[in-house]
């Protein structure tokens, strides 16, 4: 059965219904994202998106550290309407100095843990998020592990009576392939800095 | 019963040739009492199932019929520390389970023993990472280490034979309190400062 809508014409009403703030990216291999340019007003968009075009499931939120770049983070909304079969993807910038933006998880209340884990895993917080605590970390860890500056090997802390850590030895490694390179054996998973 | 011919009786063993004589010693068995305790506690080493992720569905195998750990004396999996003999610490030992795993093993009461099953509890195994306890000997007295990525339940039956037979070679009663037994057996000390295991010397 045909949809009704499609993606791109459901990205479009959102467009119109918030001119400036929502631009449409680029599609690729057919998925349709647009940008909110403004955090802060995150919140409409997805209460938008949801009570109007029918995206009804947040099927995942997520975070990316695009270390070296400002704004530093990007925070990805995956969307998809049981209705209407579509799929929609909503990103929008926080800088490192802010790290902060308003919670989807009023509107979706899958958002929770999601928040929780971008919390735990980046450092963003989620203003009004109803129980912003960690959820894969112990209360009291001091780093955020999933930031592009944090080393594989991990960093060494202590918290009594609760949890430690300590570095990873990582035998010679990290193990990095060169997928562009000529040959096999070019290509192997070698031991490189992740700079070079 | 068949009656006996002078042939049959010729060629038929009784007790009394193996020079055991069921009348003078009254049905009992010499043997040593470290012996016999140890052979009693190496025949019932009920295990403490830490599964903490795929290694403890081999755990289980090894429990269920085809592979039936109970041959060896050790199908009763005690949910309760108090209750149970050997840790089988099953699966990837992260950071935040460490102090809980320490704390399970704490709550064992002596004899108690562990068996690091899989290469995640014994190593780290592929996890070099910031949130996974590299080999569980960090917190914990380790008898025995199991290889593989999960073990088979046959390499688990046999990681028990292993530590059967260390259980039937200890010196039971010199060191019926591990505080007095030698320094290579001595008493494991957890040092929180550190974070490592300490040998404490009789």
């Amino acid at each position: 059965m045909p949809n009704p809508t499609t993606s791109l014409e459901l990205a479009q009403q959102l467009q119109a219904a918030f001119g400036e703030l929502v631009s449409l990216l680029p599609s690729f291999r057919d998925e349709v994202s647009v940008q909110v340019q403004s955090a802060d007003r995150i919140q409409e968009v997805c209460r938008y998106a949801k009570q109007a075009l029918g995206f009804d499931l947040l099927l995942d939120l997520s975070s990316v550290d695009q270390y070296g770049d400002d704004p530093r983070f990007l925070v990805v909304y995956e969307l998809y309407g049981l209705a209407h079969g579509c799929h929609l993807r909503i990103r929008t910038s926080v800088s490192e100095e802010k790290s902060e933006l308003p919670t989807v998880s009023t509107v979706w209340r899958t958002a929770n843990w999601h928040e929780r884990e971008v919390y735990d895993m980046m450092g963003i917080r989620f203003g009004g998020h109803p129980d912003l605590r960690r959820i894969l970390m112990w209360d009291g860890y001091p780093y955020f592990p999933l930031r592009k500056d944090f080393p594989l090997a991990g960093k060494p802390s202590e918290m009594p009576d609760v949890a430690f850590t300590r570095l990873a030895p990582l035998e010679g490694g990290p193990f990095v392939t060169s997928p562009g390179a000529k040959d096999t054996i070019a290509r192997e998973p070698r031991s490189r800095t992740p700079d070079a | 019963m068949m009656p006996a011919t002078d042939s049959q009786n010729s060629s038929r063993l009784t007790t009394a040739d193996y020079g055991y004589n069921s009348k003078i010693e009254g049905e009992v068995v010499h043997t040593r009492v470290d012996a016999a305790l140890n052979w009693f506690r190496k025949n019932s080493l009920w295990p403490m199932p830490m599964g903490l992720a795929c290694c403890a569905i081999e755990l289980m195998a090894a429990g269920a019929s085809r592979f039936d750990i109970s041959r060896f004396g050790s199908e009763v999996m005690r949910f309760s520390p108090r209750q149970s003999d050997v840790m089988i610490v099953a699966g990837t030992v992260t950071y935040k389970m460490a102090m809980a795993v320490r704390r399970i093993y704490e709550q064992m009461a002596e004899p108690k023993w562990v068996i690091a099953m899989g290469a995640c509890a014994s190593t780290g195994g592929m996890y070099r990472s910031y949130a996974v306890l590299q080999g569980v000997d960090n917190i914990l007295p380790v008898d025995v280490y199991v290889a593989g990525c999960p073990p088979r339940p046959e390499a688990l039956l046999d990681a028990l034979i292993r530590l059967q037979n260390k259980v039937g070679r200890e010196p039971l009663l010199k060191d019926l309190k591990r505080d007095s037994g030698p320094a290579y057996y001595g008493k494991m000390k957890f040092d929180l400062d550190t974070k490592t295991v300490q040998t404490i010397a009789s």
